[in-house]
């Protein structure tokens, strides 16, 4: 009972969170320089999660090299216009290559 | 189930809350801690409101649109269609995307709880490195603004800075501190906004 409560509670508060932005966008009225700054927020949020993904683990600082070596590939190839799956293979194959040589 | 949980809690979460880091929280706490167990997963499903702040129109002018679309405002479909400067494509992108992951991500978790532990650890196929590279990957055409990059940058920072002082999901919030470099920055010519690092003065990419 409590698992289901817990879940259901989750869910209402994550899709309230979502519809809450989806539909203060259409009622927020913001001067320019404002509303400029909204896409932006959302890319520092992504990059925030890229970097406490590649650099942190379970609230600490991670000490690994082979996952920040597998996205740095991956982020090369990004940057010189690899396709997408590309990217994401070599960096995983990298990651996966290296802790097979033993590397943390 | 590693957790002790009954089968059906995953599979319902998936679908429900469908937002990854809350759900393998939710599923460490919920039977010691159940009010943390929603407390946490919320504080770190909090980044969303912003996203559907930036994504706005993407979803479509409906009033279906926008409540369905709202449940699919995640990471990834926020990612794919803010590297998509095309208003019209931008809204086809966030769709496919959202409705793409959604239907993967829950046949995911029922594998997930099928196998159990067999698969054995993400961690030797790379996997943990492939959710970064590929993020990474899609915020790239963004970072080519300088005003953005500087944001980004300082954001990344603080989050990884944070994560061992603060709770979960707080410290990806406070990277929304690092919008204040971009403020600071000299405003370029807003006209310009899609132009050529050169033309913006940035570092030729």
């Amino acid at each position: 009972m409590t698992i289901l409560l817990v879940i259901l509670a989750l869910a209402a508060g994550t899709y309230a969170t979502r519809l809450a932005g989806v539909l203060l966008h259409d009622r927020l009225v913001l001067p320019e320089r404002l509303r400029h700054l909204l896409p932006i927020a959302a890319t520092t949020l992504l990059a925030a999660l890229v970097a406490t993904a590649v650099f942190t683990e379970a609230g600490r600082l991670a000490v690994g090299v082979a996952r920040p070596l597998g996205v740095l590939a991956g982020a090369v190839l990004a940057w010189r216009r690899a396709p997408f799956v590309v990217v994401v293979v070599a960096a995983a194959g990298t990651a996966a290559l290296l802790r097979l040589a033993g590397l943390p | 189930m590693a957790s002790g949980l009954p089968a059906w809690a995953p599979l319902l979460m998936s679908v429900l809350v469908f937002a990854g880091g809350s759900q393998f929280l939710a599923v460490a706490l919920m039977t010691g801690n159940p009010f943390a167990a929603v407390l946490g997963g919320m504080l770190i499903n909090a980044r969303h409101l912003p996203f559907g702040l930036a994504l706005g129109g993407a979803l479509g002018t409906s009033r279906f649109a926008r409540f369905a679309g709202a449940h699919v405002v995640i990471d990834e479909s926020t990612a794919f269609a803010l590297a998509e400067p095309d208003p019209a494509r931008r809204g086809r992108t966030f769709w496919a995307v959202g409705v793409a992951i959604f239907v993967t991500w829950n046949i995911g978790t029922v594998i997930g709880v099928l196998l159990g532990g067999a698969v054995g650890d993400p961690a030797a196929y790379g996997l943990d490195a492939a959710f970064p590279a590929g993020l990474l990957a899609l915020l790239l055409p963004s970072l080519r603004d300088r005003a953005t990059r500087a944001a980004a940058l300082a954001g990344s920072l603080i989050a990884v800075v944070a994560t061992p002082l603060l709770p979960a999901g707080l410290p990806v919030l406070a990277a929304l501190l690092g919008v204040v470099a971009a403020v600071l920055l000299p405003t370029p010519a807003p006209a310009g906004e899609k132009a050529d690092d050169v033309v913006q003065g940035g570092r030729p990419a």
